[in-house]
């Protein structure tokens, strides 16, 4: 008989890591509660650094899925969850039953509510929109406009909306929005030529490889604009183009400055369902609200539940890079897990409890 | 006259403390102002100075207004002060009766059962004492309590007492002696003459069946006699102060004296009659939020009575008013701890000649959004839709940025600084010829009302708003939404003003009642009254705060205060919106049915 | 060799010899002083920046750096409103540091330390 596992979550953790647990030989089930798999992936257009399109990666993990023939539940929602023998069970909305060995929860990330950071706008002026909302646009192919339908002469790119910001309850840093919003710079760029691009930023965090390089580009081949400065607030002139006002901390002194279209590269958050599954099976979360893991360094796939463990960004914010990683990392911890072999049953010098 | 060397320390004791008061209660009265020493003149010839009697009896006697925080506590407090002011009373009564016209010194009624053994041919004795017996045990029952209180305050719904210096200690000691010796020596006098009632008789028989009750009871009067002297003693010394000063404090209140913005006289007055009752504790957010037992009003005043204020406790208070609200003997603590933060500001004069003489825009009526309102735009937003929708001539004053109403600088002892501010946009308003002032934050609505002295109508954005829909200029969609409001500190009990926002609300929306609202209502920790407080510190708080609110799941939490949204948005799963937003919103689209 | 005078003005901040004796007393007294990355929300957002040359960012940065000369009539610009404290990112308790700068001006003028 092989061993069962329950994958909760069909974003590209829970795509991936199932695809390789079903390789290695157990009867995997992914369980997603929308009608698609691929989770936030799905809105994405291209990706950093390399500018190659998301849907490449879509189909690859599918394909993945599919080839290990993954039994993919669409539409689930959770109702119980209960441990037993060795094993846990999880009852959906239809009552149907499913028992496995191991789980895997992948339940992903949502994006900050920009409408709760209320200075700069959004949702009250029209031509605030987020990173999430700019994106669709070059997914859908739209033309990139104003809200009246007019082509922006001017986009400003507001970085840490809901991160590193003590005021929001967000005090860690999102890790992929600072390259993203070179990134997005760069694709108004290739829509707009004519257009004026400023990033407001407080930091740039071009930590990965290439990261730099696309900085650079954005400078050097697209003429991108960058302000060190925090925006404090938005407001919108009468034509409804948005005023910013920033502290340009570099010259030393506060700026004002229209902008047509004002882009907010709001951050991670732990996701709905992250907090939603954690209270059913009693899984820890740390300090930032996304789940806790039995070693920041060592074990970062395991919870303090035996037999559950963790892929992707309900740990917290990765890059889709990583969190391919993390997953194939994960069903390896499980697969040791489930056949026995305890390889991360190891003597610590320190206490083996991460803090965070 | 009767006497016996054992009176000499109540009586002594007491001489002392005569002397003592009357020599604080002239100077202090001496250093009142002419127009409140006048005031004072007038009031004792008035129909106030039987509203003061009154009061005291009500107050300093009954302390209706602490059975109001909590009943046993009221009760501990009554039966001490009450009981003992009738023992004095109906004591004084009884010896009068006995002894017809002779003159007796001031320890007789004190010390009655000492001197009186032949009781039978007084008229009305059996009367007298059974109620002085009854008095006793009333008494009894509050020292009983009062020592109970100290070992186990929750009983009384305060969750720690006020921590005592040696003077303190020593007085009170002295006071819970003072009532189970009288006690000890009435019944053993009681055992060798039989002079007892149901309480002191019973006891005596019992201890003189194992006690040389003629040989000690004599011991045991010198003792009561020492107790009393000592309190006297330590009285002026100790928070007992509060005894004769509260009675002062009211009689002047009465009168019509108050408390001004300096530290003066009257403050010096309300300093001494704080009794250190640790209600003001019980009630202060950072002891119960933030476990600071420090800077609250016991103990505040008693380093302002004593000089030796530290700019810690002077400066780490929200200004909330909650310790107000509750103090039974209604003393301006706002105002004396703003009145010591001066002592520590650093101001200047001249260094705002940067605010600029602008344009100024006449219309009927001004907006002013403030400072904090700035960073709550949808607030703005709203207020503008609003006043947009219902047709008013308006001038947002401060659409481009504003001059601080200087609320905040006064709030830290900052006038010079504060008064600069106020004659510049006192000034711009004077000048557009409105007649209405509208703001949407209580912090500038509480300077523009109290300091500004416009001459013209100020209302709070809540008000206007009930107003408008009250005339018929503003329509608005019902809903079943269960809203909880959050009265703002500055607001509320800053303002009085509690019923109208609710009002408001109540003519669309389904409010419904929470335990901490109106009078009641807790800080959402946001205040600029206090510079010291970390912004951790202000998120435990504001949690705190908004569990409290939202226990019941109400569809929103409305708050009147740009502050308070600000402090209660990221903590709150329930929707914080502020009034002018729901209301915004609540306005149909042209082609809707209008309702209200 | 240095003769202990130059004849012309130091141009850089000269961080070894420049009195850090505001910023050790705010540091003591406001600890949250520490935690500041000099971002600019709250000189963005500032009331008094509206009207007048006054950067709250740049006050502390002159105050950790010791160049206090321009400090002592700058901070009376602020009109203590509280905006910069609601933007920060950090945490900092600006109010309090304005406040703190001032009395160490204070204590400094009257040599109390």
């Amino acid at each position: 008989m092989n061993k069962k596992v329950i994958v909760i979550g069909g974003g590209i953790a829970g795509m991936e890591s199932s695809a390789h647990l079903a390789a290695l030989g157990y009867d995997v089930t992914l369980l997603e509660k929308t009608d698609k798999l691929g989770g936030h992936l799905l809105n994405w257009e291209k990706l950093f650094p390399t500018m190659r399109m998301g849907k490449e990666v879509v189909t690859f993990l599918n394909e993945g899925v599919e080839k290990g023939k993954v039994d993919v539940i669409y539409n689930a929602d959770i109702t119980k969850t209960s441990e037993e023998n060795n094993g846990f069970s999880i009852i959906l909305s239809n009552n149907k039953t499913l028992n496995a060995d191991a789980l895997l929860v992948t339940t992903g990330y949502d994006l900050f509510d920009a409408s709760k950071k209320e200075e700069y706008g959004y949702g009250i002026y029209n031509n605030v929109i987020t990173s999430a909302e700019l994106e669709e646009k070059f997914l859908t192919g739209n033309k990139i406009t104003t809200s009246d339908g007019k082509t922006p002469k001017r986009i400003g790119f507001v970085h840490c909306v809901g991160s590193r910001d003590e005021k929001v309850g967000n005090t860690y840093c999102s890790k992929v929005c600072c390259v993203t919003a070179v990134k997005q710079s760069i694709e108004i760029k290739e829509h707009l030529p004519d257009v004026e691009v400023y990033c407001f930023y407080m930091d740039l965090r071009m930590y990965g490889m290439h990261f730099e390089a696309l900085y650079r580009e954005s400078q050097e081949k697209w003429g991108v604009n960058f302000v060190r400065g925090r925006l404090s607030e938005a407001c919108e002139n009468m034509d409804g183009s948005i005023l910013v006002k920033v502290e340009d901390t570099l010259a030393g002194k506060p700026m004002k400055m229209s902008v047509d279209l004002l882009v907010l590269m709001v951050g991670f958050e732990p996701s709905a369902g992250t907090k939603k599954i954690g209270n059913l099976l009693n899984l820890q979360f740390g300090v930032n609200r996304f789940f806790k893991t039995a070693d920041q360094h060592t074990l970062t796939n395991v919870s303090n539940i035996k037999g559950i463990f963790f892929a992707g960004t309900c740990t917290g914010p990765k890059t889709i890079t990583n969190t391919i990683t993390d997953a194939r990392a994960a069903a390896s911890t499980i697969a040791n897990y489930l056949s026995g072999h305890e390889i991360d049953n190891r003597v610590m010098t320190s206490d083996i409890k991460s803090s965070l | 006259m009767i006497f016996d060397p054992f009176v000499l320390p109540f009586t002594i004791g007491l001489l002392i403390l005569i002397c003592i008061v009357f020599y604080k209660f002239g100077g202090w009265i001496k250093k009142l102002s002419s127009e409140e020493k006048s005031k004072l003149k007038k009031g004792l010839f008035s129909k106030n100075l039987f509203k003061a009697i009154r009061e005291v009896f009500y107050e300093s006697l009954l302390h209706r207004k602490i059975f109001r925080v909590n009943p046993k506590l009221g009760y501990m407090h009554m039966s001490l002060a009450f009981g003992w002011f009738l023992l004095i009373v109906v004591g004084n009564i009884e010896t009068r009766i006995h002894s017809g016209t002779k003159m007796n010194g001031p320890f007789y009624p004190i010390f009655f059962k000492f001197f009186e053994h032949h009781r039978e041919a007084v008229p009305f004795n059996d009367f007298f004492v059974f109620i002085m017996d009854f008095l006793l045990l009333f008494v009894m029952t509050g020292v009983v309590l009062a020592i109970f209180k100290r070992v186990y305050s929750k009983f009384f719904g305060l969750k720690s007492t006020t921590k005592l210096k040696v003077g303190d200690k020593f007085a009170l000691y002295s006071l819970w002696f003072i009532f189970p010796l009288r006690f000890m020596a009435e019944s053993l006098s009681s055992a060798v003459f039989h002079t007892g009632g149901f309480f002191t008789g019973t006891t005596g028989n019992l201890l003189a069946s194992f006690l040389p009750a003629s040989e000690i009871y004599y011991y045991l009067w010198w003792a009561y006699s020492l107790a009393l002297g000592m309190f006297f003693v330590s009285l002026p010394f100790s928070r007992y102060m509060h005894i004769p000063t509260e009675v002062l404090l009211i009689f002047l209140r009465n009168f019509g004296v108050n408390a001004s913005k300096q530290f003066n006289s009257f403050s010096e007055i309300e300093v001494n009659a704080c009794p250190r009752c640790g209600i003001c504790i019980d009630k202060c957010q950072l002891n119960t939020s933030l476990d600071n037992k420090k800077v609250q009003p016991a103990y505040f005043l008693r380093e302002v009575r004593f000089k030796q204020v530290k700019e810690e406790t002077a400066t780490d208070c929200l200004l909330c008013g909650r310790c107000e609200e509750y103090c039974p003997v209604g003393i301006n603590l706002n105002n004396i701890r703003v009145a010591k933060r001066r002592e520590f500001a650093v101001d200047y004069t001249d260094n705002y000649n940067y605010l600029p003489v602008e344009d100024v825009v006449k219309a009927d009526v001004i907006y002013f959004a403030g400072c904090m309102t700035h960073l709550t735009p949808t607030i703005k937003h709203a207020m503008t839709k609003i006043l947009d929708k219902a047709k008013v001539s308006y001038w947002f004053m401060d659409e481009d940025g504003s001059v601080c109403c200087g609320r905040p600088l006064m709030m830290s002892g900052k006038d010079k600084m504060a008064a600069a501010l106020v004659e510049n946009n006192k000034r711009k308003i004077q000048a557009s010829g409105a007649k209405l002032f509208v703001t949407s934050c209580p912090i500038c609505l509480k300077v523009f009302n109290e300091e500004y002295d416009l001459g013209i109508k100020v209302m709070h954005h809540s008000q206007y708003m009930l107003q408008l829909v009250k005339e018929n200029r503003l329509k608005l969609k019902l809903s079943d939404k269960t809203i909880v409001y959050h009265d703002p500190c500055e607001l509320g009990r800053g303002a009085g003003i509690y019923e109208e926002p609710r009002a408001l609300l109540k003519r669309f929306n389904n409010v419904v009642p929470n335990e901490f609202e109106k009078e009641n209502a807790l800080c959402c920790g946001g205040s600029l009254g206090n510079t010291k407080l970390s912004h951790e510190q202000r998120n435990i708080i504001a949690t705190e705060v908004v569990n409290q609110l939202t226990i019941d799941n109400p569809d929103l939490l409305a708050t009147a205060c740009p502050l308070c949204k600000k402090s209660f948005t990221y903590k709150s799963t329930v929707k914080v919106m502020d009034i002018a937003e729901i209301v915004a919103e609540a306005i149909p689209a042209s082609s809707e049915m209008n309702v209200t | 060799m240095k003769f202990g005078y130059s004849i012309t003005k130091d141009r850089q901040i000269d961080f070894d010899r420049n009195d850090k004796r505001i910023a050790d007393y705010v540091r003591e007294h406001e600890p949250s002083f520490k935690t500041c990355i000099s971002c600019g929300s709250c000189s963005a957002t500032c009331s008094a920046a509206n009207f007048t040359d006054f950067s709250f960012r740049k006050i502390q940065l002159l105050v950790r750096r010791g160049e206090t000369n321009e400090v002592k009539e700058e901070i009376k610009k602020c009109m203590l409103c509280g905006k910069c404290y609601l933007a920060c990112p950090r945490g900092v308790n600006t109010r309090n540091v304005i406040i703190q700068i001032n009395q160490a001006i204070e204590k400094i003028e009257r040599h109390d330390i």
